[in-house]
């Protein structure tokens, strides 16, 4: 007989102690700690924090490791506790250009003040699968250079000089907070970027790939892609000058697009930036392609691709919302498909009422039909 | 690791920032750290000035700064955020999902507040001074001293025939709800009926149209000068928007496609009501099927009634 969805409560606790069995795995194994999965799998725990917009390695590894690898469940994990947490000061703008480099490269100058530094890097990997790693061979520890890198300038503004590159000027304005205020399309470009930042990795790389692909396309240059460690600085009443209160790594990648111009203003390079914690290349580049194809509105060109449209790209390029939405499918619907399934039948039903009725004339469960029925006789 | 840094803020933390008006949770459950009901008090008062705007403008959408809650975005998120902030010590609360008490959302929603705020809660529907709801309103009347709150996919009633977040506003703004009733005219053009069987569009107040939350169109008159303040929050879209007590609210429709609401030809297989909304439920694969309230608590009580 009839046995409604009693005892969720017990599921849902009989639930979680399966899914915490299965995390753990096979118990001959030994458990993987959180410094593991910091050391050996930063890459993921990167991407955690960027998404997730919290810059802390073992918390993201610890969402790592609670999600079982999920990268998405991860993320949802730690930005849940980032909200949680108070705002103690609101740092200076980060000054990339004072970064401690470890990667940099130019895809528009063969050499450049500073030079090229390749730095760790999978790019000229062959893909073989490495089957040493299988056997736990040991990795010998990498050569270290004497004497640390120089600081080196941004390339896009060795193109200042000659004025062929646009400008960007800090104008001052208090930036909008998107993790207090609802976004309030259209948004200015800080937001936009704000929100890129936080983006899912695979939607961003799918939406500037469609550029690259003729939707929305903005010819763009590698001008520099750097990795390396920044200073954060706050203000602090009292001191003179900010005060450093730490080092965090990040990826910085800014494209060089094809020109923009007027009858008043001469033809200028456009730029595309792309920004994220960690080491997160393939996001910060794409992250580039899309700030560009949103700028569309601003540099006069035609809004022709999915790309370009700032309400849809922004809107969707939340893994947390996007994910939370989808799977809020699997939630029980009853009530709204009961109603569904009270109006299909009406319709079905008065379909074949008006099928039967003017041909064969026979009696239908339908009152009108019936009625006509009587009426032939 | 440092357990200071990755302490969340305790209540202490709040009452530093100069308010703390909810109080600690009382039950003694350890609830490691956070605020009562969760959300910090700053977060709270944020929304309660959004709410007090909602409430001044029915059936308008104010945009509030929605934060991540520890449940997924569509699962609640934006009733939940609204319910933290109007709890107080005392209330009672009762959380419900597709009418009942005991689908699995709802028992998690309500173990969440029994965790982090400490509150009583109910299943009594007569007995609740909040209730957290997703797809129904319930059966038993409502009365003054009860606060609904609707859980919001999509609050935005014109947003599947106009995408645009920039446009649907100046809609609203403009009061061009005419493409509102285009559509429904396309269903009766095509089906003979309006084809809108939940999220029933409806007026506020002779002035905005509101998407009522996927109830059935069953619930919609329940709406019209109720007794309660219903609430309305949209956690992912972060939106809220309320309905005051005694407010007008009108189900779109036409002089001679008059809005009507669903009914069934047999009583609830379980208590015998006619007047509740009924879930079709499947007995058997030979197609046996049996009908019952949705509104696990009306049918309970009225079954109570009888013996």
């Amino acid at each position: 007989m009839y046995v409604a969805v009693k005892g969720g409560e017990k599921a849902i606790a009989n639930a979680h102690q399966w899914m915490a069995d299965r995390r753990r795995g096979d118990r001959e194994q030994p458990e993987l700690d959180v410094d593991q999965i910091q050391q050996q799998l930063g890459l993921a725990v990167d991407r955690v924090m960027a998404e997730a917009s919290l810059h802390d390695r073992e918390l993201a590894a610890l969402a790592l490791k609670q999600a079982s690898g999920d990268l998405v469940e991860a993320v949802f994990l730690l930005r849940a506790y980032r909200t949680t947490l108070p705002r103690l000061a609101e740092t200076c703008p980060l000054d990339t250009g004072a970064m401690h480099i470890e990667r940099r490269i130019s895809a528009t100058f063969k050499d450049v003040p500073g030079g090229q530094v390749l730095g760790p890097t999978y790019d000229y990997t062959h893909r073989l699968l490495d089957f040493m790693l299988l056997a736990e061979g040991e990795v010998p520890e990498a050569d270290r250079a004497e004497a640390s890198l120089e600081q080196c300038p941004q390339i896009l503004d060795c193109l200042n000089a000659e004025g062929l590159i646009e400008q960007e000027v800090d104008d001052g304005s208090e930036p909008y907070d998107i993790t207090r205020d609802p976004p309030d399309f259209p948004v200015d470009r800080a937001t936009r970027l704000q929100m890129l930042a936080r983006g899912d990795e695979g939607y961003l790389l799918a939406l500037g790939y469609s550029t690259q692909r003729g939707y929305g396309r903005n010819h763009p240059f590698a001008g520099e892609i750097r990795q390396g460690a920044v200073e954060v600085e706050i203000e602090v009443e009292g001191f003179d000058g900010p005060l450093c209160i730490g080092e965090i790594m990040v990826t910085e990648c800014q494209m060089i697009n094809q020109f923009a111009g007027s009858r008043e203003k001469a033809p200028q390079f456009t730029r595309g930036y792309g920004l994220a914690f960690g080491r997160n290349e393939r996001k910060t580049m794409a992250m580039a392609l899309v700030d560009r194809a949103l700028r569309a509105e601003e540099l006069g060109e035609p809004i022709q691709s999915p790309a370009q449209q700032a309400e849809f790209v922004l809107a969707h390029a939340d893994s947390v919302e996007a994910s939370g939405f989808v799977s809020h499918l699997k939630l029980p619907h009853y009530v709204d498909f009961q109603s569904e399934l009270e109006l299909l039948r009406r319709l079905r039903r008065e379909h074949a009422a008006r099928q039967t009725a003017p041909t064969t004339e026979q009696a239908a469960d339908h009152p009108e039909t019936a009625g006509t029925e009587e009426a032939a006789q | 690791m440092n357990d200071f840094t990755h302490s969340a803020p305790t209540s202490e933390d709040c009452s530093a920032s100069g308010n703390n008006d909810s109080g600690q949770n009382r039950s003694g459950y350890n609830n490691s750290g956070y605020n009562f009901a969760y959300l910090d008090e700053q977060t709270k008062r944020m929304i309660r000035r959004a709410l007090l705007k909602a409430v001044a403008i029915p059936g308008y959408q104010v945009p509030f700064g929605g934060r991540e809650m520890p449940m997924p975005y569509g699962w609640g998120t934006g009733g939940m955020q609204l319910t933290a902030s109007i709890l107080g010590a005392d209330d009672v609360l009762k959380v419900i999902d597709q009418g009942a008490d005991d689908t699995t959302n709802a028992v998690s929603i309500r173990s969440f507040f029994e965790r982090v705020a400490g509150v009583e809660t109910t299943t009594e529907t007569a007995r609740a001074s909040v209730i957290q709801t997703r797809h129904r309103i319930p059966e038993k009347t409502l009365s003054n001293d009860q606060i609904l709150v609707f859980q919001v996919p999509i609050p935005e009633p014109l947003r599947f025939i106009e995408p645009s977040e920039e446009e649907t506003r100046v809609m609203h703004a403009l009061e061009e709800y005419g493409v509102m009733h285009v559509k429904l005219y396309e269903d009766i053009a095509r089906h003979g009926h309006i084809a809108t069987t939940y999220a029933y569009p409806v007026k506020v107040d002779g002035r905005y149209v509101m998407d009522p939350s996927p109830i059935p169109k069953f619930d919609n008159p329940k709406l019209h000068m109720s007794e309660a303040l219903m609430l309305f929050g949209a956690g992912r879209e972060k939106r809220l928007y309320a309905i005051p007590p005694w407010t007008r609210v009108e189900s779109l429709d036409f002089e001679d496609h008059p809005f009507e609401i669903q009914a069934w030809d047999e009583p609830c297989a379980i208590c015998g009501a006619t007047d509740s909304y009924l879930d079709e439920v499947i007995t058997d694969d030979a197609g046996g099927r049996m009908f019952v309230c949705s509104d696990t608590d009306y049918c309970q009580s009225r079954r109570e009634e009888v013996a």
